[in-house]
């Protein structure tokens, strides 16, 4: 059995009369990204600060291995939390320091590296984190996005194992919203951190989440997959979770999960047994490449764009599509069967490479002297009302799929 | 008869625990970030600080001086005179600046400058999270903000009072010899004569001690704006700001009678 690097064993705090948190039980696993989601006020910042001390639980203990993090000897606090990276809400960057000097001040007063050693990492992280630029600007010259990345690179700067997130994406428009989760998941994968989410942003934090903990009245109600979050049956799905979860998914503007599941079930229920739809499933290929290379909110862009391009291309002849992860849409034809999709999908390819792959571009304003390179594939499965579930024929649409568009040094193929 | 008397005595008794605390937590802040004045990493700090805290306080200081000495002649000559004693206004106007009023009105001007600026910037601090964010660095907070503050509060405070001293009688000079016609040369000499070492010492003692409580008030107060009671955010730091600068007075007006008392 997988052994949980951070434990909450009955932790209970309260402030004044007031019980924010009410004996939590929780478990955080190594190298994952583990979302804590829950109502304004359930106490989600307080859980994530009694992980690196700045709140002390009344009852109950939070396990760092097999050792109470709060019972620690100097030596042993100081190893643990040398470990612990934490990214404010409103980011506490100091106003007075350049984005250099924030970004070098943990390894300047809280370790022994010489001067050059400092230096050679930070302009590494400022390389990274496309900040070297800004280098001598202070916090209050850049704008939110910017202001936030260099949290993010002074909360990596200590190569650390374990990174708590506050509410990562407040005031964000849905770009940079995107943007940033998207930035999470890749440096979490790059470096291989713990990286524990406070957020908000719901369907879209999903896509980047290996597990999701709902808080609800001061106790965990939910530990589980993303996808056993869907399936989860709670009053807190209908107050919490549904009153975020717009009709329209953030980014795109097509279904979001759930609801795309709502209107599958509807329209399907209209037709009679036997009769047969076709599901057709599409990924940006190389998405995180593409991320790593024209930036997170560059590649968000491309999302939004070519969302919108499959929504109108197969709304036109009356199927309906959502984002169905990270970079991939679903689509449902319910009124074509596969030859009849094949055609539909052999018009939309050629649509694609004739005008759709220069309207992505110019939407995620990509100069055309730029060299990347990224393909669309797309996969269709045939399937009868009532035979198998949608998951189930979503899955065998990616076994069928076949690249339908492909952009090369700024040219389509 | 117990019962009747409860409500006098009990809110007697909660003002006295709440002063208690206080002034508990005040001392073992004092303690703590006193100690860590000698950790490493802090030279460039303490060097970062006494720039702002002395250099940087050195124009209002001289120019306070120049007044304060300048005042003190104008006054000093015209009861003087009225018992012959012209001639004694340099050890009059030298004593009574490096006795008192130079340690005083530096202390009282620093706060005003640095004193203000410290209580609002480390409870800005706090509120915006930056002082948690240190925590979370591994930064001591107390090292990193508190200590350098006063440390080089200790440093700053006697050289800006010898300042003062050396401006204020330049002052009296400017005054009663120059305007007023007293003789250039009884006044450097009863300068020279009046004062001994042992009020020159007295008065940096003054110093360090109006240092001390300076630096340690205002960052107490900035330090533990969250725990204001009935205002937040900006209002916090405002009324932190107001009550370091009101309380750091007090406390110079109360330390100098005590420390004076001391040394007599």
């Amino acid at each position: 059995m997988k052994k949980p690097l951070i434990e909450f064993k009955g932790v209970m705090k309260r402030f004044n009369n007031h019980t924010v948190l009410d004996r939590v039980d929780l478990e955080i696993y190594e190298g994952e990204v583990a979302t804590i989601i829950g109502k304004s006020g359930s106490g989600k910042s307080v859980l994530l600060k009694h992980m690196v001390g700045l709140l002390q639980p009344d009852e109950g203990s939070i396990l760092f291995g097999d050792q109470p993090i709060h019972q620690m000897g100097k030596k042993e606090w100081s190893r643990y939390i040398s470990q612990v990276s934490y990214m404010f809400q409103n980011n506490a960057l100091f106003d007075s320091m350049t984005v250099l000097e924030n970004i070098a001040l943990p390894l300047r007063q809280a370790t022994n590296l010489d001067r050059k050693a400092i230096e050679e990492r930070v302009r590494m992280r400022l390389e990274q984190m496309e900040l070297d630029e800004v280098e001598m600007k202070y916090p209050s010259e850049l704008s939110g996005g910017m202001q936030k990345r260099v949290a993010l690179s002074r909360a990596l700067v200590t190569d650390p194992k374990i990174v708590l997130f506050d509410e990562p994406t407040t005031g964000q428009d849905m770009i940079r919203r995107n943007a940033i989760l998207s930035m999470i998941a890749e440096y979490q994968r790059r470096f291989g951190f713990t990286a524990i989410l406070v957020s908000h942003d719901l369907p879209d934090v999903f896509f980047i989440s290996s597990r999701i903990l709902a808080l609800s009245e001061g106790k965990i109600i939910f530990q589980g997959t993303p996808e056993a979050f869907e399936e989860f049956q709670h009053p807190f799905q209908d107050e919490f979770v549904e009153s975020l979860e717009e009709f329209q998914e953030h980014l795109t503007g097509i279904y979001s999960k759930r609801h795309f599941k709502v209107r599958y079930q509807n329209i399907l229920s209209r037709k009679r047994p036997q009769e047969s739809f076709v599901v057709g499933l599409f990924t940006l290929e190389n998405f995180e490449g593409l991320c790593e290379y024209l930036g997170h909110t560059t590649g968000q862009k491309v999302l939004e764009a070519l969302g919108k391009y499959i929504n109108k291309h197969f709304g036109a002849v009356g199927g309906f599509s959502a984002r169905q992860s990270r970079s991939q849409f679903s689509v449902v034809l319910p009124f074509s069967d596969l030859p009849e999709a094949e055609q539909i999908l052999r018009d939309f390819s050629m649509d694609l490479q004739e005008e759709g792959l220069r309207i992505i571009q110019t939407e995620a304003r990509i100069h055309r002297e730029v060299c990347f390179e990224f393909a669309i594939l797309a996969g269709l499965a045939e399937s009868e009302f009532g035979a198998k579930e949608i998951d189930c024929i979503i899955d065998l649409a990616v076994k069928n799929q076949r690249v339908v568009a492909r952009v090369q040094c700024g040219e389509r193929r | 008869m117990e019962r009747n008397q409860l409500p006098l005595i009990s809110p007697l008794g909660r003002a006295m625990i709440t002063l208690t605390n206080h002034l508990g937590g005040l001392f073992i802040f004092l303690v703590k970030s006193f100690l860590m004045i000698f950790q490493p990493r802090q030279f460039p700090l303490i060097i970062e600080q006494v720039y702002f805290i002395g250099a940087r306080s050195s124009m209002i200081v001289v120019l306070v001086g120049l007044f304060t000495g300048m005042v003190l002649g104008l006054q000093l000559f015209h009861t003087l005179v009225k018992f012959g004693s012209a001639g004694v206004l340099g050890s009059a106007v030298a004593l009574s600046l490096v006795r008192e009023l130079g340690p005083v009105l530096t202390a009282i001007m620093v706060t005003a400058r640095a004193g203000s600026a410290m209580a609002a910037e480390i409870g800005s601090q706090r509120i915006s999270e930056q002082i948690d964010a240190l925590v979370t660095m591994r930064i001591d907070p107390l090292r990193y903000l508190v200590s350098p503050r006063i440390a080089a509060s200790m440093i700053s405070f006697p050289l800006l009072t010898a300042l003062f001293d050396i401006i204020g009688i330049i002052g009296g000079y400017i005054t009663g010899v120059v305007l007023l016609g007293v003789n250039s040369g009884a006044y450097f000499y009863r300068v020279r004569s009046s004062v001994e070492m042992e009020d020159i010492t007295g008065g940096f003692v003054k110093a360090v001690v109006f240092a001390v409580i300076v630096s340690t008030v205002c960052c107490f107060q900035g330090y533990f704006t969250h725990m204001q009671k009935n205002s937040y955010g900006a209002k916090a730091v405002g009324l932190s700001t107001t009550t370091a600068v009101v309380l750091s007075c007090v406390l110079i007006l109360v330390g100098d009678y005590v420390v004076t008392s001391l040394l007599m």
